[in-house]
């Protein structure tokens, strides 16, 4: 740990993030993950950790849309990229359909683990309009939760895919 | 109770939102890690990596010089003990002179970030002299010296226990058979995902304030008091929404206390967050249990009388475990009628993380042996399993043989709904090869009966405040910790007041601002808060009706509080909304508050021991659990399970919905794959016994592909004693799932495993025993003989007793003693 520290150095780089679609101009210590800059530096404390080993989950956030454990990645190597968190899942103060289907059928209990699935739900939305529930337990399955038992976080993406095709159709999206 | 009357609910048992469930979605939810204050700095605890030493030397002048570091503690700073139980205060912040585990914390850092402070853990020298390591309940019971406490029983045995209620050998000797069984359950941990954080800060006034991650915010503002000696009247604890607890988050941490002395001697904020290995280390999980039943029925199952002997691995510390341990034999009775009782039970300590309070707490593991015994049973008298419970249930309204005062029980609908909707008629004992059915049943408290510091005030206080805006603010000390107390609390404020729960704002464990709840454990919250809330929300109500009745000249009794206004039965348009009738209230009476407190009636059981196990009503589940085992691989997979469990009235019917299946993924859990287990490293290294498996990863639970479909009854009787007869939903339902699955393996393959994590190994080591001709089992083979104290003679209720002992056996014993010194 010291010897890559003296390589790297201890002072701050000063970097722009793109973080649910604003450019955050931020200073950070360059041994930082992606969880800690956003945590630490950016005060973004909607995503949580639970293990910052990449066990849980609960750090989840899209990178250019895909899904990645932020404590497992360098808050350096996403410079340049789309980084999407749970703050940015609500257009102002209107919920996602994924929000309130949680908030409503139980998908979230202590909230804990809420957002890193949350912002995994999305991804796999964004890739399959109408997933299976077995497609809903494999997108979801590296994400731990120790409240629900999972069903209610399934029966909440479901009714949330009703909900997005329900607006869809009615052309308001 | 108010002359107003509900005629139908309004809000209860509607499927709602919970209260903070657009904070948890919206990631606003400000858990004790995400508070960030100004001019903070961060904590690390330095642990010890020797399972039980002599601290010989402890030299932090090189942590202290070190960059950036400000602060650095050991454990003679902050030397008072201190523990959850008055009887079981043997811990410290940091250790002073010895460590009892791997992990015990030694010392902390405390420095401008947590890189600093974790860096400069290594400029801590630490010499240790290391003292034989008792690794096992065995070694506990036979290697006296050295002692991990020196207080306790003798040697290494922290705590035993012997009641009797009636002659209980006698009982076995007039039964047709006695089962005699003996059931191992390992230890396990509750893995919330939030790892436990606290911030220690010191405010304008110089006053302390802890925010923590605590499920108890009541009880660590004691033991702060104690430890840091400062009036409690100056310490201020504030419990954040907790991030998952299950009972781990129930005792009083060193780290929260580091925090605070650091504040104090600082004068800035302080933050620790525990990372992922150190939360393994704080534990209080279940206490791995060895048991014996002895059992003895008539051919028609009837009970004549058991025994159950418990050896109890307490780890290093006292934590709960005296509660824990009454607990392994305080609610067998409670369920099916046992006429007479014997329990002998022992904890002892061991280097290893403390175990203690986790969901369901102590019951578990007796309840997997008692039910897969009854399954056993079941089998030999050749009645059906579900049958033999329904003749043997216990009755309602009716004392125990250990003087449990029991209230409603709907058990008996519960195994009739398991049994119709699995269709196990059809199907026990006639699926093909390698699938089966289990059944089981358990019941649990709705709050202990008794807090744990004795005393005559109230378990739970509610304070209301109405104002001209027409708000309402609820006060209360209760926690937490995601089960939805807040929604609870507010739910039942609003059917009363006839508002919408989003109306109402929601002031929670504060010990500044909220009375008293004792906290978020055994269950209590619903029926107690609930009861309290409700004590406050009529008494606000009585308020404002008896000025709107004035105002309307119609009687108060007439008055109906619903839809946000409050109007007259008679005539729906003679009323006035809410926030018009607090107006005229407060013209009336000037400012408008109220409060509402709780405790749960005196429990008839008056003998020493007899304060673990009552409570103001008991819950009930049943289960039924289909499993499919493979032959060749051993794997255990499980497709269904059906469970209804008797919560007295559904107060959000999203909530308990969540609740029950939560418990049943836990159980599950719990029966298939989670273990908390130690390991000694090689000779090589240092030969410490050690945590094997401290992370996420390798610490097996059970993901989104594991999760069997539930199907999910709860079953409405309505208990006198619950807040609208709601009863607890929390954690009862978790109890059945284990001796379930247990039994449904023995239903698909024929082989019993009499002890957890039911693994494949285990299946095809038993498979392979019957294969051979053994009686295809894997289990423990014998329990210890143990030095089991004179029993305290409790006779039952139906045998003339009144509650009370009939003998002293300590006084008894101190006689004898005084009579070998002095002959």
């Amino acid at each position: 740990m010291s010897d890559s520290l003296k390589t790297i150095g201890r002072g701050n780089v000063h970097k722009t993030l793109r973080v649910n679609g604003e450019d955050h101009p931020v200073s950070f210590a360059p041994y930082k993950t992606l969880l800690e800059v956003l945590r630490e530096d950016l005060g973004l404390t909607g995503t949580k950790h639970g293990c910052e080993l990449g066990e849980c989950g609960a750090c989840a956030v899209l990178v250019d849309g895909e899904p990645i454990l932020s404590c497992l990645s360098l808050g350096l190597d996403a410079e340049g990229c789309e980084i999407t968190t749970v703050e940015g899942l609500a257009g102002d103060t209107e919920l996602h359909p994924l929000q309130k289907a949680f908030a409503d059928l139980g998908g979230s209990q202590c909230g804990y683990c809420t957002p890193g699935i949350l912002v995994t739900a999305k991804a796999l939305l964004g890739r399959i309009d109408d997933p299976s529930r077995d497609q809903i337990k494999e997108a979801l399955s590296g994400n731990l939760c120790r409240c629900t038992g999972y069903l209610q976080i399934f029966e909440s993406v479901e009714a949330a895919i009703l909900e997005i095709g329900r607006a869809k159709t009615s052309g308001n999206p | 109770m108010s002359e107003i009357k509900h005629s139908e609910f309004n809000v209860i048992g509607k499927a709602r939102r919970r209260v903070d469930g657009r904070a948890k979605v919206t990631g606003q939810t400000i858990f004790a890690d995400d508070l960030v204050l100004p001019r903070m700095l961060h904590c690390k605890l330095l642990r010890s990596p020797l399972p039980h030493a002599q601290i010989k030397s402890l030299d932090m002048s090189r942590a202290r010089a070190a960059d950036g570091v400000h602060l650095v503690l050991s454990g003679k700073d902050i030397p008072i003990e201190f523990g959850i139980l008055p009887v079981s205060q043997d811990e410290e912040a940091l250790c002073t002179k010895k460590v009892r585990f791997v992990g015990d914390p030694v010392a902390a850092v405390i420095a401008r970030d947590e890189q600093t402070a974790t860096e400069a853990l290594d400029l801590i020298d630490v010499e240790y002299e290391p003292l034989a390591t008792i690794g096992s309940p065995e070694e506990a019971l036979k290697i006296g010296e050295p002692r991990i406490h020196d207080y306790g029983e003798e040697g290494n045995i922290h705590k035993r226990v012997s009641l009797e209620f009636g002659d209980t050998d006698e009982a076995l000797s007039a039964a047709d058979e006695v089962f005699d069984d003996t059931f191992f359950y390992e230890g396990n941990t509750h893995l919330a995902i939030e790892q436990h954080a606290a911030v220690g800060s010191v405010d304008q006034d110089g006053k302390l304030t802890l925010w923590s991650s605590t499920q108890t915010p009541h009880y660590v503002h004691r033991a702060l008091a104690k430890v840091l000696q400062i009036p409690a009247a100056h310490i201020r604890v504030i419990a954040c929404p907790n991030g998952g607890a299950f009972g781990g988050k129930s005792d009083i941490f060193g780290h929260e206390i580091v925090v605070c002395k650091a504040a104090l001697m600082l004068g800035r904020p302080v933050k620790i967050c525990l990372n992922r290995e150190e939360v393994f280390y704080c534990h209080r999980g279940r206490h791995p249990v060895l048991m014996r039943f002895r059992t003895g029925v008539k051919k028609d199952g009837s009970i004549t009388g058991m025994q159950v002997e418990t050896l109890v691995d307490g780890g290093a510390f006292g934590s709960y475990g005296v509660a824990s341990l009454f607990y392994t034999g305080a609610l067998q009775t409670v369920t099916y009628h046992i006429p007479r009782y014997r329990f002998q039970g022992c904890r002892v300590f061991t280097n290893k993380a403390a175990c203690g309070p986790k969901r369901g707490h102590g019951t578990v593991q007796p309840r997997f042996g008692q039910e897969v015994q009854l399954d056993k049973i079941a089998e030999r008298l050749e009645i059906d399993p579900a049958e033999l419970r329904l003749r043997i249930l216990e009755k309602p309204n009716t004392k125990t043989a250990n003087w449990m005062q029991l209230g409603t029980i709907g058990l008996e609908t519960c195994i009739h709904t398991v049994v119709d909707k699995s269709d196990w008629k059809e199907r026990f004992k006639k699926l093909p090869e390698g699938r089966g059915l289990g059944l089981a049943c358990s019941s649990y408290l709705c709050g202990a009966g008794l807090p744990i510091y004795w005393n005559k005030m109230p378990h739970s206080g509610v304070q209301l405040k109405l104002d001209r805006s027409g708000g309402i603010t609820v006060f209360c000390g209760c926690t937490e910790i995601g089960q939805g107390s807040d929604d609870v609390l507010v739910g039942l404020i609003a059917e009363v007041l006839g508002v919408d729960p989003f109306d109402i704002r929601c002031v929670t464990a504060d010990t500044d601002l909220t009375p008293v709840d004792l906290g978020s454990y055994s269950s209590r919250v619903t029926l107690m808060m609930g009861n309290a809330a409700i004590q406050a929300a009529e008494r606000a109500r009585d308020q404002v009706a008896a000025a709107v009745a004035a105002r309307l000249d119609v009687p108060a009794r007439r008055l109906v509080f619903a839809g946000g206004r409050v109007f007259d039965t008679q005539d729906a348009d003679r009323g006035m909304d809410w926030r018009d009738a607090v107006i005229c209230a407060e013209e009336t009476h000037g400012t408008i508050g109220s409060v509402g407190s709780y405790s749960p009636p005196k429990s008839p059981a008056r003998y020493k021991g007899g304060g673990v196990g009552p409570s103001a009503a008991y819950s009930y589940t049943a289960a039924v659990v289909e499993v499919e085992v493979d032959r060749v691989t051993g794997w255990l997979r499980v497709p269904k399970i059906w469970i209804a469990h008797d919560i007295g009235r559904t107060l959000n019917p999203v909530l308990a919905r969540g609740q029950v299946e939560g418990s049943v993924y836990m159980g599950l859990g719990e029966a298939l794959m989670e273990e908390q287990v130690y390991r000694r490293l090689p000779a090589k290294l240092s030969n410490a016994l050690v945590h094997k498996i401290p992370s996420l990863l390798e610490y097996k639970s059970l993901t989104t592909h594991d999760m069997p479909d539930i199907v999910c009854d709860l079953i409405e009787d309505p208990d006198p004693n619950g807040p609208f007869g709601a009863k607890e939903v929390g954690q009862g339902p978790l109890t059945p799932i284990i001796p379930a699955v247990a039994n449904a393996v023995y239903d698909a393959v024929g082989v019993r495993i009499d002890e957890t994590p039911i693994t494949p190994d285990k299946i095809l080591k038993a498979l392979d025993d019957k294969a051979k001709g053994g009686e295809g089992r894997i289990g423990p083979k014998g329990f210890p003989a143990i030095e089991w104290p004179e029993a305290l003679q409790v006779p039952p209720p139906w045998e003339g007793g009144d509650g009370k002992a009939i003998n002293d056996p300590e006084r008894a014993h101190a006689a004898k003693l005084e009579k070998a010194v002095r002959p």
